[in-house]
């Protein structure tokens, strides 16, 4: 089986204090693989570190088989990879439309072009309306995206991450915030636009978490301590200890 | 084909016959203006006008479409200038054959090659970190120019004549009305292809580090070249800018590239409105009058200036275009007639405010300069001495009549905003 990602020894640390330690993951590619773990486990730096963000202290990631350790954020972009945000991370004075736009245009290649003008761009305009239509903020295309209501904010910073069409796609916890009937439309979403990619997520809904995962890590205190089907995981014992049951307990 | 297409295709298809007719709209108002204006005073006005258009519109592809707050930008506007004067000097001695009315392009190429040096270490960041370099560069280089006498010629700065160059369809460009043209063709081109900037990947993308530089990185666009780009291409229209100048003076001095200049420009595209790709030409008419016009009738003109800034900054930070964009909605629902009568009603108060104000500012600054044998001010057509109480009073009065005329206004002047914009039903 190909890796798309794969993560080496990996650590991260602020200072003296170890956030990720000794992180060993291989993300197969195809899969669904979603990351969960109690609040403070390190599931947001592992992203960061993925996704370019931040630096890794030692280790390494691959993307492809390709060493992505320490690139910034839009050369791991071009070489396949986007991503969402926990906090919604959007261009808030452009339009709905202008931030999806913005999205697609490195991916169609036109890059830093001074001279074309974007309304000629009948690939990236198309590309945009089918991302909007598929994210249902179609009829909102020309409202300024920092007026949006909190869901649909949220559908854009998902919008933002799969525009490009990337091959591996890491969504921070996707549904945090959401209702009951959002965080289902939002699954479905998810569902559809990780067909045939490989996808990664962070998430603390439990029920997102089974119904979408093909795999699944848990990550305490910094460190992987099982990586596996979603039926083995709630069969182990010491994720039983280290999370779930503390879960179950509350549900 | 889905309906957001349709709807975008139209909206494109709209929006570009507006601009059409919007550039040709102002090339025809550009052509015409001399015949209304002809003075000599207001057609070196009205090539002022342009310089700055192009001076305040290159600044606000910096503060408003990439935001990135400048305030060393008369730097290239002035080495674009100063290096277009040894041109024209160069010129009039005919070792380059480059007719006069190209010079602007040599300024231009100058701005684009030092913006592009103090790009590649000044927009990595943006924030205070890009405020910071870019007024420690600007004082830099104006320090330089008091250094370097051989090339910036110190104080008296560099001159030369305009009227030596080859042949131009028969112009020589002594009378200032070719110059107005020159100006105005330039204004004309640099506004375009600004605006045509602002529709491309590279414009776009400004915006969105504007917006969230950190995000922008995750789409795939470094946020230090996005930067870079508009930095370099707004260096090239101050230039440009810098350029005409050198044109329309024949002499560019120290002045043209000092902290002075890069706090006039910042005014013009504020007080115009940095949100707007129209603010800053509005702004750059606005500050161009205030300078030329007022300061014939004031030495307190810059003050007023400086109010008007403060004004805007805390009242309206939209500027005035913005202002006058609040009342789209009005004007769409036909009910702006609605806003006349209650406008006109508080205008006269607030014209008392305003001349209660200045002319005890005038009053206060006319008694700290004159002599013991000339007591008497003419202020609004009335002779006031200033020994007797009864000025001082009068304008006080005037000012605190104001206030409270504005203040009992008010209120009127709401219920109507809210009438004429539907509040309560409609909308």
């Amino acid at each position: 089986m190909e890796t798309a990602i794969r993560l080496n020894r990996l650590h991260k640390s602020f200072g003296p204090t170890p956030i990720i330690t000794d992180v060993n993951l291989d993300i197969v590619k195809g899969e669904r693989h979603a990351i969960i773990g109690p609040n403070g486990a390190g599931k947001s730096t592992l992203f960061h570190l993925i996704s370019g963000r931040y630096e890794p202290t030692s280790g390494d990631i691959e993307l492809n088989g390709e060493s992505i350790g320490g690139l910034p954020p839009y050369e791991i972009y071009r070489k396949g990879l986007s991503r969402s945000f926990q906090v919604t991370n959007i261009f808030a004075r452009m339009s709905v439309y202008e931030n999806i736009r913005c999205a697609v245009l490195w991916v169609k290649g036109y890059k830093y072009s001074f001279w074309n003008r974007v309304d000629n761009m009948e690939d990236v305009n198309e590309r945009t309306e089918e991302i909007l239509e598929r994210i249902n903020l179609a009829d909102r295309a020309f409202v300024p995206a920092g007026l949006l209501a909190y869901a649909e904010q949220r559908a854009l910073e998902i919008g933002i991450a799969i525009a490009g069409g990337n091959q591996v796609i890491i969504l921070d916890e996707p549904t945090a915030g959401m209702s009951h009937s959002e965080t289902e439309q939002v699954v479905e979403l998810i569902r559809s636009v990780s067909e045939g990619k490989t996808l990664v997520m962070v998430e603390h809904d439990m029920g997102v978490v089974f119904n979408l995962a093909d795999r699944i890590s848990v990550l305490v205190y910094g460190r992987i301590i099982a990586t596996d089907t979603p039926e083995n995981i709630r069969a182990n014992p010491a994720v039983q200890e280290a999370y779930l049951g503390v879960e179950a307990d509350h549900e | 084909m889905s309906t957001l297409t349709d709807l975008r295709r139209s909206m494109v298809a709209e929006a570009r016959r507006r601009q059409r007719l919007t550039w040709l709209i102002s090339a025809v108002v550009l052509v015409a203006l001399p015949w209304i204006f002809s003075s000599s005073f207001s057609i070196s006005i009205m090539t002022q006008i342009g310089i700055a258009i192009i001076f305040a519109l290159s600044y606000n592809m910096l503060l408003g479409q990439g935001g990135m707050l400048s305030f060393g930008h008369a730097a290239y506007f002035g080495l674009g200038g100063f290096l277009a004067m040894h041109a024209m000097n160069y010129i009039a001695d005919g070792a380059i054959p480059l007719p006069v009315p190209l010079l602007p392009l040599i300024g231009g190429v100058i701005g684009l090659f030092f913006g592009f040096i103090i790009g590649t270490f000044s927009t990595r960041r943006a924030g205070t970190v890009f405020a910071m370099i870019s007024l420690g560069v600007a004082e830099l280089i104006a320090a330089l120019s008091l250094i370097f006498v051989g090339f910036f010629g110190g104080e008296e700065g560099v001159s030369s004549n305009r009227t030596k160059g080859p042949d131009f369809f028969g112009f020589n460009f002594g009378p200032d009305i070719q110059v107005y043209y020159v100006a105005a063709f330039w204004a004309l081109i640099a506004a375009i292809a600004m605006f045509l900037f602002s529709r491309t990947p590279a414009g776009r993308m400004a915006n969105a580090v504007r917006d969230n530089a950190e995000r922008a990185e995750f789409i795939g666009y470094s946020q230090r070249n996005v930067r870079m780009i508009s930095f370099c291409l707004s260096g090239f229209f101050a230039g440009l800018a810098g350029g005409m100048f050198a044109i329309a003076y024949e002499i560019v001095t120290e002045e043209t590239l000092n902290m002075n200049q890069s706090g006039a420009v910042l005014l013009m595209a504020y007080i115009g409105g940095v949100g707007y790709f129209i603010g800053p030409i509005i702004g750059a008419i606005i500050m161009t009058l205030l300078r030329t016009v007022l300061s014939n009738f004031t030495e307190l003109w810059m003050l007023y200036v400086g109010l008007l800034f403060i004004a805007t900054v805390m009242f309206v930070p939209s500027g005035l275009t913005g202002l006058l964009m609040m009342h789209g909605p009005a004007w769409k629902r036909r009910s702006l007639k609605r806003l006349l009568a209650p406008y006109a009603a508080i205008s006269i108060p607030s014209l008392a405010v305003i001349m209660g104000v200045g002319g005890l500012l005038e009053l206060t600054h006319f008694a700290h300069t004159t002599s013991m044998d000339d007591r008497v001010m003419t202020l609004f057509s009335i002779p006031m001495n200033i020994d007797s109480l009864l000025p001082w009073a009068g304008l006080i009065a005037l000012f605190i009549g104001g206030v409270l005329g504005v203040r009992r206004l008010r209120p009127m002047l709401l219920d109507a905003w809210a009438d004429a914009n539907g509040a309560g039903g409609g909308d």
